[in-house]
């Protein structure tokens, strides 16, 4: 039973070992090749305050002025020892800022993870199970009209009637500005990511309602689904009751394998909800020069990617044992 | 209780299928339905159980008693093997069917029924052989308590010895009171067990025979395609 | 709309319909194209200008679209900005198609080849997308050129894997043996029976990755790593807005988003019916 899970795992682990030094490599000449300025990105508008001596010294406490090759084995050497350098912008050791940060945008893609799986996957059982009529339709021209809006300005949309001409939820920000941590309640935390969750949990659900709405097809066209509808199951029984296996099996593994995707998405998310977690910590760092934190977000979103690939390879096989003997 | 087929026939918008299919069956009684292969006999099974295609038309009567039979009166163990849900352990599939008819589900028994061990319920169809996967096939039809079964080839692909167990073991549920029509091209197979065999040749009945015409050369058969057919059959045994 | 309701059972019309599908959704997309491009060109010239006598207008007769804070009428503003976010998108997706071509094609040419290319897909599809997206913005400096090379660099591993996959199968097939056997030249074999089917999963391609490309192209822009602010367009109207839409100015973000988003549904439609035509049974995906 559990023979195939450990073949995997180890399998993965194995291309993890060498992808993860690859993409590190890939990410800092990529990152050395930005034309950007680091010091003067620091320095900002102080330029007046602080001569060519002062930048000196900035550069050469970071390392600037030595040549990339030599940077990059420092670097190397001291992301072994589990040190990611110093964040310019949060003037933090970046593992400790992206410590902080990721619980906010967890809690986001997380709960958005979860409604946009149930969500997507009722639609697209709906829409199998009442295929070619209006039920169907609908729920087919709302998924893609969602696939071709933009995420963030779904995000605007929202905030102008829910948080604006309605009034009804906050538009910004984890909890109410000018609260201590300690004051912040729970109900104001919930209130807080009611627009951004909403926001993050529709926009990616088009290819689930899509998949699971064509997998659900497959599976009532099959001789399986026939043998069933010839003793009397409806198309909607067979959806929620056989089908759903078949259906929701092929979405959970395509919503792993795309959680990645809904980070990519909370960075938007975040700029425009102001949400205080590592999407925002992405664009500051991509905005102000701020290359070792970049690395370090970099680094981690490809773990949370591998993560889920993993998981979406484990959970295809949970649904399907067939799968289990390949592997 | 009959069940009584009269002048049946489906045609597509492309034209027949079958035309003046009339049978009658018993309970306790087994009928076999033979002919040569495209000859409809599917469609035949589809038709009783109805679950024909959507652009099939239907007419001719089928009664149970008299009367127009009701849905779910007939149970069916298709042809193919990819009728079992290849993502549902056995046990549950059957259980599925029994559900569907509204009746209680015993596993177990269903699976001593046709002679599987009750740990058969854990497995999936990929774990099954040809074999078991004929006799899942049947469980889930006797499974939904109906009183007419019809198998569609429930010996294809199977060696001789298993096609045998499966044989026996239809004639086992037709002496239990139900009424079964088995769909097979192996005539030797059907003329074993079965009273009657009904002959379609390209979609048309062509006679009923009593099993006790397919011995020797078939003279007593009426029809020439009938005696054709028989002997076809009996060639490649008398090689062997 | 039609093409759904159409009876299953009628043959001939369910073998001509995703041609018809794609022509008819590509009439569409190609018009809403032209409309903008040539749209953008017509406008007058002081159709963008700042008018302090016309702040924050809401939709009127004279401004179809509301003016924002300075004044500027909203739609001139975004038919402006859907043209530059257009002309960038294609060469966006243009360069992407390009790379997917090199790559997809270049992989057919022995095993070592093969691996590269399946390595430099692990990596690209190692990250989130829109991550990858602002690293590479990051490293080119941000800019019209930045978003460019980004999506050139992001976009091509579909159609790569699916360029590939024909090829391989093309050249496995019997009349490419036949035709080698009868002493045809790689170079004929390439132009006569490999080009004409790849030219068609080329233009599929960059259809399908076009509408990924503005929609991309305006995300960057919106949080400041894109086209320049000064110039028009969406990603900076909508980032702008922002701070609009607190004080009630809804039809600030309203029309800049909507075009996108039409001219984005407009050609995923489009590259939709265009993949089932080019590749009907789904099979590379």
């Amino acid at each position: 039973m559990t023979a195939w899970l450990a073949r995997l795992v180890a399998g993965r682990l194995i291309r993890l070992a060498w992808l993860l030094p690859l993409a590190a490599v890939g990410l800092f000449a990529l990152i050395s090749l930005a034309p950007i300025d680091p010091v003067q990105a620091y320095v900002g508008g102080r330029t007046s305050q602080i001569g060519p001596e002062q930048r000196d010294a900035i550069a050469s406490a970071w390392g600037l002025d030595r040549p990339a090759s030599e940077r990059f084995a420092s670097w190397l050497g001291d992301l072994a020892g589990g040190d990611l350098g110093q964040s310019i912008t949060f003037n933090a050791p970046v593992l400790q800022v992206i410590a902080a940060r990721l619980p906010a945008s967890m809690a986001l893609v997380g709960l958005a993870f979860a409604l946009s799986f149930l969500l997507g996957t009722l639609l697209g059982l709906v829409a199998g199970a009442t295929r070619g009529r209006w039920p169907d339709r609908v729920i087919r021209t709302l998924a893609v009209v969602l696939a071709a809006s933009p995420g963030f300005w779904v995000a605007i949309l929202l905030v102008a009637v829910f948080a604006v001409t309605l009034g009804w939820l906050p538009a910004c920000c984890a909890a109410p500005p000018g609260q201590l941590a300690s004051e912040v309640t729970p109900a104001d935390r919930w209130r807080h990511m009611v627009l951004p969750v909403a926001t993050l949990s529709v926009v990616g659900i088009a290819p689930l309602v899509l998949h699971t709405r064509q997998s659900l097809i497959a599976f009532l066209d099959s001789p399986a689904a026939r043998h069933l509808s010839a003793h009397g199951a409806t198309p909607l029984r067979l959806a929620f009751g056989p089908g759903l296996r078949h259906a929701a099996g092929v979405a959970l593994t395509l919503h792993l394998a795309g959680a990645g995707e809904l980070f990519g998405g909370s960075v938007l998310a975040e700029a425009v909800f102001a949400w205080p977690g590592l999407g925002q910590a992405t664009v500051r760092a991509a905005t102000g020069a701020d290359a070792p934190l970049l690395m370090g977000i970099g680094l981690a979103t490809l773990l949370f990617v591998f993560a889920g690939n993993l998981l979406a390879d484990i959970a295809a096989r949970l649904a399907d044992p067939r799968l289990r003997r390949i592997a | 209780m009959t069940l009584t087929i009269t002048d049946l026939a489906v045609r597509f918008p492309t034209g027949p299928v079958l035309e003046g299919i009339s049978l009658t069956l018993a309970r306790g009684e087994l009928v076999g339905l033979t002919g040569t292969s495209g000859a409809g006999k599917s469609l035949i099974a589809e038709a009783l159980v109805g679950a024909l295609p959507p652009d099939a038309i239907r007419s001719g009567r089928i009664e149970i008693a008299g009367q127009p039979v009701a849905a779910r009166t007939v149970a069916l163990a298709p042809q193919g093997l990819d009728a079992l849900d290849p993502l549902a352990p056995v046990g549950r599939q059957i259980k599925r069917f029994a559900r569907l008819a509204g009746v209680a589900a015993d596993v177990p028994a269903a699976l001593v029924g046709v002679g599987l061990p009750p740990d058969t319920a854990d497995l999936y169809p990929h774990e099954l052989s040809g074999g078991m996967a004929r006799r899942v096939l049947l469980a889930t039809a006797l499974a939904t308590g109906a009183d007419w079964i019809v198998a569609d080839e429930p010996t294809v692909g199977l060696d001789p010895e298993a096609a045998g167990r499966v044989l026996s073991l239809l004639a086992g549920v037709a002496r239990a009171g139900r009424g079964v029509i088995v769909i097979s091209h192996d005539l030797i197979g059907l003329a074993k067990i079965a009273s009657r065999i009904v002959i379609l040749r390209a979609g048309k009945h062509i006679e009923t025979a009593p099993a006790s015409a397919f011995t020797g050369a078939g003279a007593t058969l009426r029809d020439g395609f009938s005696r054709a057919l028989w002997t076809a059959q009996l060639a490649p045994e008398a090689q062997c | 709309m039609s093409a759904v309701t159409e009876p299953i059972g009628a043959q001939p019309a369910r073998l001509r319909t995703p041609y018809k599908r794609a022509a008819r959704r590509g009439t569409l997309a190609l018009a809403l194209l032209a409309a903008i491009l040539l749209g953008a060109q017509l406008l007058p010239g002081d159709a963008l200008a700042i008018d302090a006598t016309a702040r924050a207008l809401p939709p009127q007769p004279d401004h179809l679209m509301g003016t924002d804070l300075l004044g500027r009428d909203i739609a001139a503003r975004t038919l402006a900005a859907l043209a530059q976010s257009v002309q960038i998108g294609l060469l966006a997706a243009g360069a992407s198609t390009g790379v997917a071509v090199i790559l997809g094609l270049g992989a057919t040419f022995g095993r070592l080849a093969d691996h590269a290319v399946g390595v430099l897909t692990e990596l690209a599809l190692g990250l989130p997308h829109f991550v990858l997206l602002i690293m590479i913005a990051f490293a080119m400096g941000g800019g019209t050129t930045g978003v460019i090379v980004a999506v050139a660099l992001t976009h091509w591993p579909r159609l790569a894997r699916v360029l590939r996959h024909e090829a391989q199968t093309i050249a496995a097939s019997d009349y490419v043996a036949i035709s080698r056997a009868l002493g045809r030249s790689r170079l004929w074999v390439a132009r006569h029976h490999l080009a004409p089917h790849l030219v068609a999963q080329i233009v599929a391609g960059f259809i399908v990755i076009f509408p990924h490309a503005i929609l991309h192209e305006a995300g960057l822009s919106f949080i400041g790593l894109g086209i320049e602010p000064h110039l028009p367009s969406i990603g900076v109207m909508l980032s702008e807005s922002l701070r609009e839409i607190m004080a009630g100015h809804w039809w600030v973000a309203a029309a800049p988003g909507l075009g996108l988003m039409l001219v984005a549904l407009a050609f995923e439609r489009f590259g939709e019916a265009l993949r089932q035509v080019s590749d009907p049974a789904g099979h590379i995906t």
